[in-house]
């Protein structure tokens, strides 16, 4: 199978800093790979390789095969978070300057977008502007689509259209990548690649990254007391509706809950997304 | 005491902002506002607070002295020091000199801020920044703590890092109100609002919610959307049957909170 994007040891230094070390990372045609990683993780400058708007100063890059470029670009579709529409111009007129600058003046606007073609971009909602911003980058059919945070401030039901719209575009055999720190944004995508520090510390599936991890889940009559006490003690414990999630061993908690004559259960749970998200980038894999 | 707002209506020139909303917010509890950009969140919140005046409606706030306000996109001084920061929200709220020191120090190691006072507020990362801008909001230990989308934009470590400070407030007898685009964040919250143009979709505890979902949830498979009221989860379906009936080659599933939120919204689209 062709592969659209590569990376493949690829690295980026600014002076003494490495912002991305020998990072490998692929995607293909139909595939929605999630990106994720802490800020300063590396993802953007990993984006900006890729883009070629930066040449590694290590390792390869290459778009469709080659080394990114103009003639690479034209293929490619990307929203950053800042979205790249013009605010002081129509729907139409975004629509317009896009197209004459992908030499592709005939295409024809989205239903999904005509409703606001005469409104200015400043004065729409965020989740139209966004619904805009994905319909603009998709208006020259590329065979890549980058998206950047894609419904950060969307409502989930926006958020659903918009994903519907990412689907849609993947099942015609486009690719897509998209950088996230929504973990429900992540389990939408088919492959997740996890950063941290510029490397890239782990990729599969979100449940091949939650990897078997647990976290200790415990119930108790008075959660605010039982939140006092585990915290108290230095442990990372988060409300989890009617319990408390903790990412330590359940017999400490236990032993301590016995210890403080607190009358709860602790037991061991499968860990969440986020849950194992945050556990993989506190203690990374040594490589 | 118990703070919040009982079907409060806020106008913006001729715009209606928010109308028959009521946020409940108790002592030793969290409550989440949930939406998207421009349902009302912050408008909510800046009339709980007192920064706005509802047309009508009933606010209940402790005195001024007895809140702490983090609004959305700013909550410390990028041009001061880290000290300077706590220094002169100390000072503003007339914090005596060694309870000054004291819960400053307390609050700089929660945060993990104890040893680099003397960095600029803008120097900080964004995750940082947002805790910080909680922390100063905690010094003087308010009564009603008050936080607009503290965790938006925020990588998953630091949300979690500011939640369990969030928590911790809420464990102390304090009244805590979050907004968040964040859907999956209501589990942190013994009590959720979900705001929708400016009007209240659902309210109640999560579970409250949950059991409320009105009609079936279904999931399916197939390239095309199986009904009008269906929407993408990951490479399958979720399917809305109002009445409860779902179309064939639908399985049903046990709506989780995402599911409740969407069938909310939903619920309430223009056209139904």
């Amino acid at each position: 199978m062709d592969i659209l994007a590569a990376a493949r040891g690829a690295s980026m230094r600014f002076g003494a800093l490495t912002a991305v070390a020998a990072a490998d990372l692929e995607v293909r045609p139909g595939e929605v790979i999630g990106l994720l990683g802490a800020n300063g993780a590396g993802k953007t400058t990993l984006i900006r390789l890729l883009l070629g708007l930066l040449r590694p100063t290590g390792g390869t890059v290459a778009l469709f095969g080659s080394p990114p470029s103009r003639a690479t670009r034209r293929r490619v579709g990307y929203v950053p978070q800042t979205l790249g529409l013009y605010a002081g111009l129509t729907v139409a007129e975004n629509w317009a300057f896009t197209t004459a600058a992908f030499r592709n003046t005939g295409a024809r606007m989205p239903d999904s977008i005509t409703a606001w073609k005469n409104d200015l971009v400043a004065g729409l909602p965020l989740g139209a502007q966004r619904q805009v911003a994905f319909a603009v980058a998709l208006s020259h059919r590329p065979d890549l689509l980058i998206l950047d945070e894609p419904t950060s401030g969307t409502g989930p039901l926006g958020s659903a259209r918009l994903w519907e719209g990412i689907r849609q575009t993947a099942s015609q055999g486009t690719g897509a990548l998209v950088t996230t720190h929504n973990m429900e944004e992540a389990e939408q995508c088919d492959r997740l690649v996890v950063m941290a520090d510029g490397r890239v510390i782990a990729t599969g599936t979100a449940d091949q990254i939650i990897g078997g991890r647990t976290v200790t889940e415990v119930h108790c009559d008075d959660l605010n007391q039982l939140f006092a006490l585990l915290d108290g003690n230095g442990l990372p414990v988060q409300m989890h509706g009617t319990a408390l999630r903790v990412g330590g061993p359940a017999d400490a908690v236990a032993a301590l809950l016995t210890h403080h004559g607190v009358n709860g259960t602790a037991s061991v749970v499968p860990a969440d997304l986020e849950e194992a998200f945050v556990a993989l980038i506190a203690t990374p894999a040594v490589r | 005491m118990s703070w919040g707002l009982e079907d409060v209506r806020v106008t913006r020139g001729r715009k209606v902002a928010i109308a028959g909303v009521a946020v409940p917010v108790d002592p030793s509890r969290i409550t989440v506002v949930v939406g998207g950009d421009g349902a009302g969140k912050s408008t909510c919140l800046q009339a709980l607070v007192g920064l706005l005046q509802p047309e009508s409606g009933i606010v209940r706030r402790p005195a001024k002295d007895r809140i702490g306000y983090v609004p959305a996109t700013a909550g410390l001084y990028a041009d001061l020091t880290v000290s300077e920061n706590t220094d002169f929200t100390a000072d503003a709220y007339r914090m005596p000199g060694a309870e000054r020191d004291r819960k400053a120090a307390e609050i700089l190691g929660w945060i993990g801020l104890a040893g680099a006072r003397r960095r600029l507020g803008g120097q900080l990362s964004g995750g940082m920044q947002r805790k910080l801008a909680v922390g100063l909001a905690l010094l003087h230990s308010p009564e009603l703590l008050v936080l607009d989308e503290p965790t938006t934009g925020v990588d998953p470590v630091s949300r979690a890092e500011l939640w369990q400070l969030i928590s911790r407030a809420a464990a102390a007898g304090t009244a805590v109100a979050v907004a968040t685009t964040y859907v999956n964040e209501a589990v942190r919250a013994a009590s959720v609002v979900l705001l929708e143009a400016g009007k209240v979709l659902a309210s109640g505890s999560p579970d409250d919610i949950l059991r409320a979902v009105p009609g079936a949830v279904g999931s399916a498979l197939g390239a095309v959307r199986p009904t009008p009221q269906s929407w993408r989860r990951g490479p399958s379906w979720r399917v809305w049957a109002a009445s409860g009936g779902l179309p064939d080659g639908t399985q049903p599933v046990q709506p989780d909170f995402e599911d409740a939120v969407v069938v909310a919204e939903l619920a309430h689209e223009p056209g139904r």
